[in-house]
């Protein structure tokens, strides 16, 4: 990677109510702080919604990783509606439809089926992430 | 029909990614909902004010709502003013954590010892809140069913979504 790749913001939602969003939240974690520390940078979610000015730049100025714990792709939206690029967006129950395996259960602490879920999507996204940062697009692999 | 009868208190928690006082809001709201106050509670993503619809952007004219933010910024109290309404009661947990002595929290993923215990004193602030809401309803509307803070409840805590709480 060259000195000049690109930060890539990443925004998991914030889905307080379910298992999946608690899986985006760790997978983000995973991603930013094990993975790919020195190429992402965690945004929360929260500061888009309030229209946090420095949150906004972040997120037009950097290509945007959103994972989504539901359908409903609140972090993806949020992106867009900040005026920002979603250059990748996974939503966690098409990585768990692949990974039947990794049931994950609880909210406030996930099993460790939901551990190694985020794990597993978190090791998918960080190839993404190189693929942003060597390129600059995620060409071919827009949604997971 | 209980949940007709019964008022519920709407909990916003902001789940600031970025800071351990994201996670001890979001933890703090989490126990609220599970452990200390199940009948009388639920909650909504705080970005669905803007992701979701119509429905989702009344809930703070539905349920008198309580927000719980992390840090001083107050994303939920605002962004619930902003896009749904005007919060019964407000929550922070640096506020909190400052007037009660304790240690700043630390570990946003895996909080330290100083978080969990901020995250039962937050979520013991909110239950309490949680009983003044609904007693000042008991008192303006006595018809209404009393408060049993804690007690059981075949209407499980929810999320406002309308989504399932777990995986199918």
């Amino acid at each position: 990677m060259t000195g000049t790749a690109p930060q890539v913001v990443v925004i998991p939602c914030s889905g307080i109510g379910k298992t999946y969003g608690s899986v985006a939240r760790e997978a983000a974690y995973d991603l930013c702080e094990d993975l790919r520390p020195e190429g992402t940078t965690l945004v929360a979610l929260a500061k888009l919604v309030l229209g946090e000015e420095e949150a906004r730049e972040r997120v037009r100025s950097c290509p945007a990783v959103t994972i989504d714990g539901c359908k409903l792709m609140c972090a993806s939206k949020l992106v867009t509606h900040s005026g920002g690029r979603v250059a990748h967006e996974v939503a966690v129950l098409d990585v768990y439809r692949r990974h039947k395996e990794l049931k994950p259960e609880g909210i406030g602490e996930l099993n460790e089926g939901g551990l190694k879920l985020a794990r597993v999507l978190a090791e998918e996204v960080a190839g993404v992430v190189d693929e942003i940062r060597r390129t600059g697009t995620a060409a071919g692999v827009g949604h997971a | 029909m209980l949940s007709v009868l019964q008022p519920k208190v709407g909990i916003v928690s902001c789940s600031g990614e970025e800071l351990a006082q994201g996670t001890v809001a979001r933890l703090a709201t989490l126990k609220v909902l599970h452990e200390l106050r199940p009948t009388h509670t639920v909650t909504i993503c705080l970005p669905l004010f803007l992701a979701g619809g119509e429905g989702d952007r009344e809930f703070a004219r539905f349920h008198p709502t309580i927000t719980v933010d992390g840090c001083d910024l107050r994303c939920a109290a605002r962004g619930t003013e902003m896009y749904s309404g005007k919060p019964t009661a407000s929550v922070v947990v640096d506020d909190l954590v400052a007037a009660a002595g304790l240690a700043p929290p630390e570990g946003r993923r895996a909080l330290n010892d100083a978080g969990k215990l901020a995250v039962t004193l937050v979520a013991e602030r909110i239950a309490r809140l949680v009983d003044d809401v609904l007693d000042r309803r008991q008192r303006a509307s006595p018809a209404a069913p009393s408060p049993a803070p804690g007690g059981g409840d075949p209407d499980p805590p929810s999320c406002s979504c309308r989504s399932r709480r777990g995986p199918a």
